[in-house]
């Protein structure tokens, strides 16, 4: 049951445009399905190589920005973006990973803080190139409905989630896990640890880009402050994974699906709902405190929580 | 034939010198014993053979060829593996997955890196804990698991870095046995460190004596435990009878 369980989800979602649920409904599994593949993309590198980046907004940024100037300079329609941004973004990934891969730990993560917040700066003043804070706008819309975005990131999604499974049952995926685990001891088993290191950086970028690339065609509008934001982007994209769960499968997609209804709920309290990043902040930390694997790895956790206030209830 | 030959080996940490001018050799098929007092610099020794560190001067040769400078994976892939003195087992993993992992430096194909994951398992006694998370394993069986992960490898020469510490003597016994049996079934050359007088007494064919980074004498085992350098380095000078 439990092998079929993604297939199952992936079936039903297949269905749900037939449904006929409102515009609002489909842009919150739009956005719930472009959290889980940022999610499962930082999980790669995250979760199962143990590199905590702080940084993910830049690839997604750049991503958005590779089809917005497509757009915006070429006269191409954005959706070249998608091809496009993994070309960019494995460069990227090897220029960032070359500088950033010999960095361990704490030191890493704060390389990767600075790289988001680099990426948006020089978004903001490379104004001939990006049109700065004006930001990009596609005037023409590929479409009114949601269906298709729907059908485009439900694919990407899938695509993600079975690259991250056949790779983590490969030996990158041996490897990746074995680095997190112990560097040295796994250089000294033969891996050649920067290597590796930076196949994982690339494959988490360049899924990351794919989402930033589909963002800006679902949007229709980016700009630095939009793609490149510390809080709004790279820090959610930790969240999202911690939440669900670290180095599980399932983990991004459960915490994509909990953060996006979570920030849509609160949004629309009165009077606290502008403090949705405080109480992200308190989730956060009460998250690392119970449940440190997320809700994939501490479910069990969780039942036993539930069935012992069950118990004291009844 | 000498396999390793370490010549002149030289490793200062600012002004420390952990290793100065070290020459030894190990032959093919030998159990070589390293040994010395607290802080003589054989782990040290380890690290600059396996190329964590490169030497401050002198030259480390695996079967002629300029090994130093290279980084560990690249000396693992030449055929020496080593375990640590500190247990690093890939801790959240399975101890078949570990092993796997490691076997996965000559296998193609992940059947092919279960299977010698599970010959070496059977080889080194773990097969039955096969699917423990090696955070969970006691120390004795965290040793061994040391000891398969390197041999999953597949290598020529392995380094094995205090295997004895902290076991009982039945323990002690059982490894006895496999590192024994590395050498006399698969034919693997032995660097041995250890504390333990009794086990390294036993084992070993020569045996090399470090002491402050010095070599200060290298024999077979009986010479060495009959030399005055050696009882004085060990026990103080006033032991000397």
């Amino acid at each position: 049951m439990k092998k079929y369980l993604p297939l199952i989800i992936f079936t039903v979602l297949l269905a749900v445009p037939f449904i006929g649920f409102s515009t609002y409904i489909m842009h919150i599994l739009i956005l719930v399905l472009m959290w889980s593949v940022i999610g499962m993309a930082w999980n790669i590198l995250g979760g199962y190589t143990g590199q905590v980046s702080f940084g993910h907004a830049a690839f997604f940024g750049v991503g958005a920005y590779t089809a917005g100037i497509l757009y915006q300079h070429l006269g191409i329609s954005a959706w070249w973006g998608l091809p496009a941004s993994i070309v960019v973004l494995t460069a990227l990934s090897l220029v960032i990973g070359y500088i950033c891969l010999r960095l361990r730990g704490a030191y890493f993560a704060l390389a990767t803080l600075a790289l988001g917040e680099i990426c948006r700066v020089t978004a903001e003043n490379l104004v001939d190139f990006t049109r700065g804070n004006l930001g990009i706008l596609i005037k023409e819309r590929t479409w009114v409905d949601k269906t298709w975005y729907f059908y485009i990131i439900l694919f990407i999604a899938a695509v993600t989630y079975s690259i991250i499974k056949i790779v983590m049952e490969s030996k990158l995926g041996y490897y990746f896990v074995a680095i997190r685990e112990d560097q040295d001891a796994a250089e000294s088993l033969g891996i050649d640890t920067t290597f590796y290191k930076t196949i994982s950086l690339c494959l988490s970028g360049i899924l990351t880009g794919t989402a930033g690339a589909f963002y800006m065609n679902y949007m229709g509008y980016i700009d630095p402050g939009v793609v490149f934001p510390l809080y709004d982007i790279s820090i959610v994209t930790v969240m999202v994974v911690m939440v669900g769960g670290a180095a599980t499968y399932g983990g991004p997609v459960i915490g994509a699906v909990i953060m996006v209804f979570l920030a849509e709920v609160i949004r629309s309290l009165p009077h606290i709902g502008a403090a949705h990043q405080t109480i992200f902040g308190i989730i956060l930390i009460f998250i690392i405190m119970f449940l440190p694997n997320g809700i994939a790895g501490d479910y069990l956790k969780l039942f036993k929580i539930f069935r012992k206030h069950n118990r004291a209830s009844s | 034939m000498n396999l390793i030959e370490v010549k002149n080996v030289s490793k200062r940490f600012g002004g420390l010198a952990a290793l100065s001018e070290v020459t030894f050799e190990l032959k093919q098929k030998e159990i070589l014993g390293l040994i010395g007092p607290n802080g003589a610099g054989k782990t040290t020794m380890f690290n600059v053979i396996n190329g964590f560190y490169p030497p401050s001067s002198g030259e480390v040769h695996l079967r002629g060829r300029k090994i130093s400078n290279r980084k560990p994976h690249q000396v693992c892939k030449l055929g020496v593996a080593r375990t640590f003195q500190v247990v690093r087992p890939l801790q959240r993993m399975s101890v078949l997955d570990n092993v796997i992992a490691s076997a996965f430096m000559r296998a193609a194909t992940k059947a092919q890196a279960e299977e010698v994951a599970l010959e070496v398992l059977k080889f080194s006694n773990l097969h039955d804990d096969r699917e423990t998370i090696s955070k969970g394993l006691p120390l004795g069986k965290r040793k061994r698991l040391e000891i398969a992960r390197a041999l999953a490898t597949l290598p020529e020469i392995i380094l094995l870095d205090e295997s004895f510490a902290g076991l009982n003597p039945t323990e002690i016994n059982e490894q006895i046995e496999i590192v024994n049996k590395i050498r006399s079934e698969r034919g693997i050359t032995i660097l041995i460190i250890e504390h333990h007088m009794k086990v390294i007494m036993s084992i070993s064919d020569r045996i090399v004596v470090l002491n402050y980074g010095r070599k200060i004498a290298e024999g077979i085992p009986s010479e060495i435990g009959r030399s005055p350098t050696v009882i004085e380095a060990y026990l103080g000078e006033e032991h000397r009878a």
